[in-house]
């Protein structure tokens, strides 16, 4: 039996409120089981519904038709026993940084557990010496880190992640994965990773979930497997392959758009 | 040129040609008063005392009509905000109250409340209320949906998202209406104390202008103007400022 379980889950969206009619399918047919403890990515070009997708999982929207369970429980609503990573930093810029990493943790113990546990989370994306500042004091990459740091304080067992490194740069975005891989290797979590990186995909997961757009769908749901940590030898081989999948689906789009383009 | 220059070599431009206007001698000093006139007035007004009762009367009338007036805002904001069938139909009054200049409601509070100080206060709450309600409402109503989402997925709901998020976000909002408020009250006060009896600077500005005392007249009106600006830029807008920043809405 999967942890969480996808299944025929179709997404529309209405586009204009006075005509009723016109919808977009942000994601069509998706099925995907996730076991328990399993690292997995979804892989695509922007707009293929991979946010969408995550928020569903996260229980902050539902699904047009096609069910969502997590441990054998339709999802419903935002809860515990998920976290996310949003793309923006969703941090309150009117409470301090702690403030903000202890926001999840208010109603489970006491003040001085709260810290320790903030504390320990912010020297992880290292930025400890920031407790006390404000959001508007730190970066953009400074607050994605704090972000990343009150996800993993919630410590749920479900962490959804949606491009999470996207504003990094390069050096903070290595360190971060190994940091990310560590932790899932630890706690034993289940990961949904949202990634446009082959590489930081092949990098990070057990399995790869290949998304096209226009209809989102998952077109190919592809199997790492590459012992941890994995070298940067081994990754080049299966970007390769994976660059190809994207590739034909990078022309498919190119060529959608150029047949509308002539059409009008 | 720093800003402070500029605006002394200004004011004292302004006072020149005032100063040479009142020399030229078209209009009788009754008419138009010279400035030193005018500081005469002002600085005899508080060596005897009765400018600073003056003054200590209006922040009286006007604190305790801003600080109603902010709290029913606030409570009609939320409302308004909250419940859709409130915001259709008393958001519709609200919006058109708001557009009614608050000396037309003197000629009622003087009839409900006689030449009483209640009435003064009463149309000062007018001034403010409706100005904070509607940057209240707009406050709540523009609350980042990312805020809500984290807060959703971190287990926040109901009075704690209320009350931890909702409100929060919405105080950029509602400092702006707080300073709108008290630009707003402070020339209903005004209104408000021309008819009325002292004390207070609008009584005064009255009384004033009865006894054609017109180097008293402007002495006020400079008063008036001058506490306005000053209380906006050093207490409201620092504020403002302060909280832009904070909440990121600034740099
Ligand atoms: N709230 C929404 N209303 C209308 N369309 C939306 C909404 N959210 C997403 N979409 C559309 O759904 C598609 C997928 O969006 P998204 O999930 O954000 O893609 P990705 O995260 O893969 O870049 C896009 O075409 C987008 O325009
Ligand atoms: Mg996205």
């Amino acid at each position: 039996m999967s942890y969480l379980h996808i299944e025929n889950v179709n997404k529309s969206f209405q586009r204009n409120t006075k005509r009723s009619e016109d919808t977009i399918q942000a994601l069509q047919t998706i099925n995907l089981s996730i076991h328990n403890g399993e690292f997995v990515s979804l892989l695509g070009t922007s707009g293929c519904g991979k946010s969408t997708l995550l928020s569903m999982i996260a229980g902050l929207s539902k699904p047009s038709s096609g069910s969502i369970s997590l441990a054998g429980n339709e999802i419903k609503e935002p809860g515990p026993d998920k976290s996310v990573v949003f793309q923006e930093p969703a941090l309150f810029p009117w409470m301090s940084v702690k403030e903000n990493v202890t926001f999840p943790l208010r109603q489970k113990m006491n003040k001085k557990d709260q810290e320790n546990i903030a504390l320990h989370y912010l020297q992880m994306v290292q930025l400890s010496q920031f407790a006390n500042q404000y959001p508007h004091e730190l970066s953009g990459g400074m607050q994605q880190r704090v972000a990343i740091a009150r996800a993993l304080a919630m410590d749920a067992n479900l962490l959804l992640m949606d491009e999470p490194f996207g504003a990094l740069d390069e050096q903070t975005r290595t360190v971060m994965q190994d940091e990310l891989e560590k932790i899932w290797m630890e706690t034993q979590k289940t990961i949904v990773f949202v990634t446009h990186s082959i590489r930081e995909a092949v990098k990070l997961s057990d399995r790869i979930m290949i998304m096209s757009a226009r209809p989102g769908t998952i077109i190919s749901d592809f199997k790492v497997d590459l012992k941890r940590p994995r070298q940067q030898k081994d990754l080049a081989l299966l970007e390769e392959e994976i660059m190809a999948i994207l590739k034909k689906e990078i022309d498919n789009v190119m060529k959608e758009e150029l047949q509308y383009a002539n059409h009008r | 040129m720093p800003i402070i220059v500029k605006r002394i070599i200004f004011y004292v431009c302004l006072i020149l040609l005032w100063q040479g206007i009142v020399m030229l001698g078209i209009w009788p000093e009754s008419m138009v008063p010279g400035p030193l006139a005018v500081v005469n007035e002002i600085y005899a007004g508080f060596a005897d005392m009765t400018l600073v009762y003056d003054i200590v009367g209006s922040f009286k009338h006007l604190i305790i009509g801003l600080i109603i007036s902010l709290i029913i805002g606030t409570l009609m904001g939320v409302l308004l905000a909250t419940v859709k069938s409130a915001d259709e139909t008393l958001g519709s009054m609200i919006l058109a109250l708001q557009s009614v200049p608050s000396i037309v409601w003197v000629p009622l509070a003087i009839i409900w409340f006689g030449f009483t100080e209640a009435s003064i206060i009463f149309v000062v709450i007018i001034g403010g209320t409706f100005v904070m309600a509607m940057n209240m409402r707009i406050g709540i109503k523009n609350v980042s949906p990312i805020f809500l989402k984290a807060a959703r997925t971190m287990g926040s709901k109901g009075f704690d998202l209320f009350f931890k998020i909702i409100i929060p976000a919405s105080i950029p909002h509602a400092v702006t209406g707080v300073r709108l408020a008290w630009a707003f009250s402070w020339r209903a006060l005004m209104a408000a104390e021309m008819l009325s009896t002292g004390p207070g600077l609008g009584y005064t500005l009255s009384y004033a202008s009865d006894f054609n005392n017109m180097a008293l007249v402007i002495g006020i009106i400079i008063i008036i103007g001058v506490i306005g600006s000053v209380v906006d830029q050093l207490v409201f807008q620092r504020i403002e400022n302060k909280v832009l920043k904070r909440w990121g809405m600034e740099n």
